[in-house]
């Protein structure tokens, strides 16, 4: 099987890259691989856990199971993404300090993610519309209950609630 | 005091920004990728293998076969502190690849690849011809005679065999008017599941082995890595990066060994081992299934006459941590019930599944579900009051366990259990769900647990730290106990910065253990670290201030037993005056044309005590009994773990052991197919591991009493969380239904046969 690659252009964390992609390579290989973006995890590398999630083009994605190639033209946020420029953190990684939601770490990147996608649409998610989305995530520390304060307090401060 | 208080953990900003460096992202892109080919018999023997094609493969370096192995340096692998009296050694089982294989997945060759493309494809184009064996996965069918033997030396397959006799049970049974309850218990086959597969990688440095590790254990690894190439240790440096979680698999050689091995045949060069998932949840370790027989006799006035136990632990195909598990959860059956007379028999078997190790709570969380449902068994049947039985034959207050000399200082149960009943309004409810009819049905349950804290008198405990003061004032802290994920480096520094006089911010926790520099320890297991580390930190941070104090009386003329250190400034106690800030003395030790010091202190301690964490759960579900169906609607666990240093961090703690605990109780078990012996779950799909959407609000409440045995008043909760969860969901619905079960997980097809065999559906 020879290889084949291909040229592609996108925005990652704001900034316009381009890359010479594997076809076969996923999104989280092209992230953590060509842009040593390593808060891109990887726990199953088949969509199970969420520790790979990504936003793309604003929508929560497992990077793992969503082909490099697909990323041509498309807007990648990933965790690095939502430091500002002086090493400010967002919110929602605030509460997540804040709520002891971080244990290991190493589903805190995906999760965050997903959160950040909730919090984006500035509406009120009610508790179990908040477990469902989160849903996707898997994490053996946490129990998820910190992460669950720390996803509704946010959405409740950014509403002024 | 930053003891006692909710400092925000040391690393909790690395890792929220993605920061935080796991094992692949330390990983250079040189390293060549190493993938292990598995057997796909249960019992047998490899007689050859076809490797024309996939060393065909492009981008393939090497594949190394189990026939390539000349020196056979058998290993044991359970992260034990070693012992110097062979006879209390691990057992030696391992070798880096088998020929001989023992489980559907034991490890008989592998690939060296340029990429993880290459390595896979060669992997699935390797041809085996194995001569295949009769197989056993049922733990007493291993023990008939002309079972399949797995291992020489150990006839019926039975790794050890322990007994506890107390009194004479069989004169006792003799009592006129005692009832016999009997029932057999069983918990399933589960995976710690960290959300980090266990990766290594490897590459020498001069004559030695670098090797970075996803590990609990470093000094260890570095231990058996030695053992398993046969080389000396101190060839072997290990560094333990952050881990994503370990919960007992990674207290475990795993596959450490093999990669150095692997570097080794390409010449040193760096070669990187990740574990897909699949593999982990074979290919690693899992916990112990255990099935439990116990016979109680009890009186009408609700005391016991005579008890029993026979456990049979099913270790899998290799020894790891062996009988220590089994023994672990035997020894809790005489002492969370006393009772004059007590027979107690604990075997653990090889069979032919995939290899049981240490996994949060180490054989407690089978235990409770044994002996907790069967409280609850006994209970009902002389007609008393599951809580009023509880009490009145529970570990009493000033129980010494004359083993561990371990004490029952307070009345903790007691106190757990009220602080829990009333934080989930247990006496309403538990009246309310009383004779209930119909297809929906609620109930309430509790079930209690007891856990050591630490393994001293079985094993070494051993703590050293180091501490380096900067010019600054802030210090270093070096350990050898791990931050695994539990907020271990946040407890430190706050144990530290107590003990010193320094605002928490200024002691700088060396997360990393490097098994060069690192000071020795044997880390991350027993839920031990808080309590070990506590000797040592103390002990180290008042010989650090002593020297400070020393070089304060230098400079100020004052004498030492007028000075002290309080926030990082050298204070004069008898009128409270800040002669100098710790950073001015610190620099001017450093600099000093008269007197220049480096002011240091490192020591080990050695603990020679062991504490009693004590703690209970009381679970309500709502069952659906047409469709077999558990939901759980409110759970609270209440522990004395002593003084908490960190509430919120401690909190947290007890909600994760509370989810494992959920998934114990209600969902996860890895199956195996009968006829071949093959895993048929190991992936997070179909292992049903707790979601999002799987827990209520977990409750975690606390009762403070300080442990006395303790440096900071501290003891265990590492693992205590996980132990008591299971029986009280099991017996919140005994309570619902009637109907108790006997096998762990309450999941549909455990509840089908239960319900059917009691005749309510």
């Amino acid at each position: 099987m020879s290889k084949q690659y291909k040229l592609i252009h996108c925005v990652i964390n704001g900034k316009e890259r381009e890359a010479m992609v594997d076809v076969r390579a996923s999104l989280t290989d092209l992230l953590r691989n060509d842009f040593r973006l390593t808060s891109v995890k990887k726990g199953c590398e088949v969509g199970e856990c969420g520790a790979c999630n990504v936003l793309i083009n604003g929508e929560c994605f497992n990077s793992c199971i969503y082909l490099a190639v697909w990323a041509d033209g498309k807007e990648i946020l990933t965790l690095e993404g939502l430091e500002g420029p002086n090493g400010e953190i967002s919110d929602i990684q605030q509460a997540f300090i804040d709520e002891a939601a971080v244990q290991c770490g190493f589903c805190t990147p995906g999760a965050i993610m997903s959160a950040v996608e909730i919090l984006n649409e500035g509406r009120e998610l009610s508790d179990e519309e908040i477990r469902i989305r989160m849903s996707g995530h898997l994490c053996r520390c946490t129990g998820y209950e910190n992460i669950f304060r720390a996803v509704k307090k946010t959405m409740l401060k950014r509403l002024g609630k | 005091m930053y003891t006692g208080q909710s400092v925000k953990r040391v690393d909790a900003l690395d890792k929220v920004t993605g920061r935080t460096r796991y094992t692949d992202d330390l990983c250079d892109r040189k390293a060549y990728i190493a993938r292990v080919l598995h057997s796909t018999v249960a019992n047998g023997k490899v007689l050859s293998f076809d490797l024309s094609e996939a060393e065909k493969v492009p981008g393939v370096v090497k594949i190394l076969t189990c026939f390539d192995l000349k020196e056979k340096h058998y290993f044991p692998t359970a992260g034990h502190p070693w012992s110097t009296d062979p006879s209390h050694q691990d057992v030696a089982d391992r070798l880096v690849l088998t020929d001989r294989v023992r489980f559907y997945g034991d490890d008989i060759a592998a690939v060296v690849a340029e990429d993880e493309v290459a390595a896979a494809q060669a992997l699935r184009l390797i041809r085996v011809e194995y001569e295949e064996y009769p197989f056993v996965l049922d733990v007493q069918k291993a023990m008939e005679d002309g079972a399949p033997q797995l291992h020489e030396n150990y006839p019926n397959n039975i790794l050890k065999h322990t007994t506890i006799r107390q009194g004479d049970y069989e004169k006792a049974v003799q009592e006129p008017g005692l009832v016999k309850v009997e029932g057999w218990y069983e918990t399933p086959v589960v995976q710690h599941c960290h959300i980090e597969n266990f990766i290594c990688f490897a590459e020498k440095e001069g004559d030695r082995i670098n090797v970075v590790t996803s590990t609990q254990i470093p000094h260890i690894v570095r231990r058996i890595v030695g053992q398993a190439l046969g080389i000396d240790w101190g060839l072997i440096r290990v560094v333990k990066p952050y881990i994503g979680g370990g919960f007992g698999n990674k207290q475990d050689v795993l596959y450490e060994p093999l990669c150095a091995w692997l570097c080794l045949q390409v010449g040193g060069h760096l070669v990187k081992l990740d574990v897909p998932r699949e593999e982990t949840f074979v290919c690693n370790r899992t916990r112990h299934s255990i099935r439990n027989h116990i016979i109680s006799w009890v009186r009408p006035d609700g005391t016991y006459a005579a008890r029993k136990l026979e456990a049979f632990s099913d270790q899998g195909a290799y020894a790891s941590h062996g009988h220590s598990i089994c023994a672990k959860g035997a020894g809790a059956f005489p002492q969370l019930y006393p009772c004059p007379n007590v027979e107690v028999d604990a075997y653990t078997v090889f069979t032919n599944k995939p290899v049981a190790g240490a996994m949060r709570g180490y054989g407690i969380p089978q235990a409770m579900w044994a002996v907790e449902s069967h409280t609850e068994d006994v209970a009902a049947a002389i007609g008393a009051d599951p809580l009023a039985f509880r009490r009145q034959n529970l570990m009493p207050v000033g129980y010494v366990d004359g083993f561990s000399k371990n004490e029952n200082y307070y009345d903790s149960f007691n106190q757990c259990l009220e602080k829990a009943m009333k934080a989930i309004d247990y006496e309403r409810k538990e009246k309310e769900y009383r004779n209930q009819t119909g297809d929906i049905r609620r109930g309430i349950g509790m079930a209690v647990f007891w856990y050591n804290t630490a393994v001293w008198p079985i094993s070494l405990e051993s703590t050293s730290c180091r501490m380096v003061l900067n010019q600054d004032g802030s210090f270093q802290l070096q350990m050898g106990e791990t931050e695994i994920g539990q907020g271990a480096d946040t407890a430190f520094a706050q144990m530290a910065a107590d003990v010193v006089g320094v605002p928490v911010d200024r002691v700088h926790v060396v997360s990393c253990q490097d098994t060069d520099v690192a000071p020795f320890g044997t880390s991350a297991y027993a839920s031990r670290q808080t309590y070990i580390a506590g000797f040592s930190i103390r002990q180290t941070g008042l010989m650090l201030k002593e020297k400070i104090l020393d070089y304060a009386h230098e400079l100020t003329r004052m004498p030492v037993f007028n000075l002290d250190i309080r926030e990082g400034n050298i204070v004069r106690t008898t009128d409270g005056r800040v002669m100098m800030t710790l950073g001015e003395l610190a620099t001017e030790a450093l600099y000093s044309l008269t007197d220049s010091r480096h002011i240091t202190a490192e020591s080990t301690y050695q603990v020679k005590s062991n504490a009693y964490s004590f703690g209970c759960t009381i679970a309500e579900v709502e069952v659906d009994i047409p469709m077999c169906r558990a939901k759980l609607l409110n759970v609270v666990n209440c522990h004395d773990a002593g003084k908490l240093i960190n509430p919120a961090l401690a909190e947290a703690q007890v909600h994760g052991g509370m989810s494992m605990g959920i998934g114990f109780g209600m969902s996860e078990k890895l199956l195996f197919d009968e006829k071949t012996g093959r895993p048929l779950n190991n992936n997070l799909l179909d292992y049903k591991l707790s979601t999002f959407l799987d827990h209520p609000t977990l409750q975690a409440e606390f009762v403070e009493n300080p442990e006395p045995t303790s440096a900071f008043g501290t003891k265990g909760l590492g693992e205590p969380p996980a132990c008591s969860v299971a029986p009280a969901i099991r017996n919140a619905i005994f309570h619902a239904t009637g109907v108790g079960l006997r096998d762990a997980p309450a999941n549909p097809h455990n509840l089908f046969k239960a319900f059917k065999e009691a005749g309510i559906i």
